[in-house]
């Protein structure tokens, strides 16, 4: 386990935070909680349905994992925030991870009603974690109103593409006074340890584990990779260069000459 | 009167109370995760049993899924 880290006033080990969206099962869900050795994971709200069985919340509370409800399929502030109390109400906790899109076919975040959300669920007291692009004006922003912490996407929502653009992410985290946890676009293990190489605090994955051939496997490989980009990063990586630099020293090469030919 | 809960008409006596929808949903009174919005203001459970429902009044329930 690596060491500690805190976001707002909770402490947590883990740095994966994993999305409970698209587990075929509450069974393959569990299994890939234990592999994950995450602390924290996401829940929606929809519409009650009187024939669903076995609530979501008995198979977190089994694992020993906190919630962290979501807004997700919220178009507008006003959505948002009334999921946000809904989900305050629902899961007995002010933490809110928000969502607000403005797009159906990206899944792109609207950050003018973004923004908005943000700044009425803070004032009403919550603790706001918002998914945001990776734009670090709009990251600025949303830390200026008081989100707890900003969540840029590296590509769009269960695309799995990966980080798209690493730059935009390294500026957010220079300039950022919150944790950056990188929210959306992870695929596979590599693409973790490039979030947490660059400088993340952490990475939320629902996607590329629970749609995995094995998700319980890729919960152990993400889970490793954010452990291994986190040490990396901690390491420091040698610079680019264009050319090559020899890691064996030039100094007591041994000439050998041309063999019948003296010097 | 006619209400909407989750987005279906329905004919509910006069006195019904946001307690009597969520019995009607089947939902035990100590189910965890669920929640409840009359006409876009949430109700805290607390409260459900006291508030009366208004004519046309439009009510969300809703419960913890999978999610994110």
């Amino acid at each position: 386990m690596s060491e500690s880290w805190r976001i707002a006033d909770r402490e947590l080990g883990s740095r994966l935070i994993l999305g409970t969206g698209g587990f075929a099962s509450h069974d393959l869900l569990t299994r890939a909680l234990r592999a994950s050795a995450t602390e924290l994971c996401t829940v929606a709200l929809r519409r009650l349905d009187p024939a669903a069985r076995g609530s979501i919340l008995d198979v977190l509370e089994a694992a020993g994992v906190q919630v962290l409800p979501n807004t997700a399929g919220c178009f507008t502030a006003r959505d948002a925030i009334v999921t946000a109390r809904l989900a305050r109400e629902a899961f007995a906790t002010d933490w809110i991870k928000l969502e607000v899109i403005g797009d159906d076919r990206t899944l792109l975040p609207d950050a003018v009603e973004l923004v908005a959300a943000a700044e009425a669920l803070v004032d009403d007291g919550f603790v706001v974690l918002p998914y945001t692009t990776d734009d670090p004006v709009l990251a600025r922003r949303l830390e200026d109103v008081g989100c707890a912490a900003v969540m840029p996407l590296g590509s769009p929502i269960g695309s799995g593409m990966g980080i798209r653009n690493p730059y935009n992410i390294s500026i957010i985290i220079e300039r950022a006074g919150v944790p950056v946890i990188l929210d959306a676009g992870v695929g596979t293990a590599s693409d973790a340890a490039l979030a947490m190489e660059l400088g993340c605090d952490g990475v939320l994955c629902a996607s590329a584990i629970s749609r995995a051939h094995d998700p319980a496997a890729m919960a152990r490989a993400i889970r490793l990779a954010v452990e291994s980009g986190r040490l990396a990063r901690g390491a420091g990586r040698i610079p680019r260069r264009h050319y090559a630099e020899a890691s064996t020293p030039q100094d007591g090469l041994p000439v050998f000459g041309v063999p019948g030919v003296a010097e | 009167m006619i209400v909407t809960i989750n987005g279906e008409r329905r004919e509910l006596p006069s006195s019904a109370t946001v307690a009597s929808v969520v019995e009607l949903l089947d939902v035990a009174p100590a189910a965890r995760g669920v929640a409840v919005a009359l006409n876009g203001e949430v109700v805290t459970r607390s409260r459900w049993s006291q508030t009366e429902l208004p004519d046309g009044a439009r009510i969300e329930v809703v419960a913890a899924i999978q999610g994110g």
